[in-house]
């Protein structure tokens, strides 16, 4: 162990941290998915905002998540050592101090809410420093480790982002907030459950209580099948508020479709090596099933606002 | 021999690094210098002193 500290230690007197490392700490991909929903939250609120500060807006969302990623990457290093997904990420390879990851981390956090809070409002800079904490808090501290329910939780820190961008625009949290907050907090479960059913050895090997490694498999497949049909339903909420018309509709139905008859396919099946197929196939599709929806809801809003200039 | 190669490549990514710091400090500026201006207006400009 000793040895091994301190060969990370010659490591870095080595090799600096460099640029690229940090950019791995905000996650990018999961950033990726923050700054998309953020936008469509702050595009189909009512009311506008200056682009400058519509842009230093998502900035700020954009840098406030990854902040509490690389706050994640910080609290979690030691089990990063471990899982196969997350051995190459710059602080399980000694590429970075912990030191430098933590006041990174403190640092982009204090400076994004900051900088949302004098751009737009008070609110919005509010929830955004709350969704920091809950990720960086309740769920990388508290609950990840200790409930295979962390992920149901947790995911209300990924769901926010949405929120957090038409409160930006409106100064406050509307019915349509709450909806956009529901599609992703209800996604966040069997998505994070058909990773696991695939990756299961890995999060078993570091300790982490994954709802396929704690109840089994077959209470995973029959949870994934129960949140899936809460999930689709909630897709065509927006169509149900007011907030969205035919076009998003359509997409809503015919997505919700296609995801039940996956998580139905992968509830019916028993057999090991088909079901980690399916499970791998449910989790590709639910990517594409939250992108798309948030494509048609910003899409439907833009054909709403080019109808009614064209009355 | 490689010692000094080393050390010419630690040199090289500090630099590196402090210059993607600067670019950072110098597009916070000015990202501040425009929400200013945004939330204000051009007046801010005509204040007496």
């Amino acid at each position: 162990m000793a040895l091994a500290a301190d060969t990370d230690h010659e490591a870095l007197e080595r090799t600096p941290s460099q640029v690229g490392d940090y950019v791995t700490l905000l996650k990018p991909r999961v950033m990726s998915l923050v700054i998309f929903t953020a936008l469509v939250g702050l595009f189909v609120a009512p009311g506008g905002l200056h682009p400058v500060l519509a842009g230093t807006a998502i900035l700020a969302i954009a840098i406030g998540a990854g902040a509490s990623g690389a706050l994640n990457m910080w609290y979690d290093r030691d089990i990063d050592r471990i899982m196969s997904r997350t051995q190459n990420r710059p602080l399980p390879r000694g590429r970075i101090t912990e030191e430098e990851v933590l006041v990174f981390g403190l640092t982009l956090s204090a400076m994004s809410v900051a900088t949302l809070g004098l751009a737009t409002n008070w609110l919005a800079a509010g929830l955004l420093a709350f969704t920091i904490f809950f990720y960086a808090v309740i769920y990388t501290v508290w609950l990840k480790r200790s409930t295979p329910q962390n992920i149901v939780i947790g995911g209300a820190a990924g769901a926010f982002p949405p929120m957090i961008g038409w409160a930006a625009v409106t100064g406050q949290v509307g019915i349509e907030a709450w909806v956009m907050f529901a599609i992703i907090f209800l996604w966040t479960p069997p998505h994070f459950w058909a990773l696991a059913l695939f990756k299961k050895s890995d999060y078993e090997a570091a300790g982490v209580p994954m709802l396929p490694n704690v109840a089994g498999e077959r209470a995973t497949q029959n949870h994934i099948l129960i949140y899936s049909v809460v999930l689709v339903a909630s897709g065509i909420a927006p169509l149900i508020v007011g907030m969205a018309g035919w076009l998003y509709g359509a997409v809503a139905v015919g997505l919700g479709a296609w995801f039940l008859w996956l998580a139905f396919d992968l509830w019916r099946t028993s057999e090991k090596d088909q079901m980690k197929k399916v499970a791998r196939s449910l989790f590709r599709f639910s990517l594409y099933y939250l992108f798309v929806l948030f494509v048609a809801l910003a899409a439907d809003h833009a054909l709403g606002l080019y109808l009614g200039a064209a009355q | 021999m490689t010692a000094e190669r080393d050390e010419d490549e630690m040199k090289r990514i500090r630099r590196r690094r402090s210059v993607a710091l600067g670019i950072a400090l110098a597009v916070f500026a000015a990202l501040f210098y425009a929400i200013t201006i945004v939330k204000m207006g051009p007046a801010i400009m005509n204040r007496p002193l």
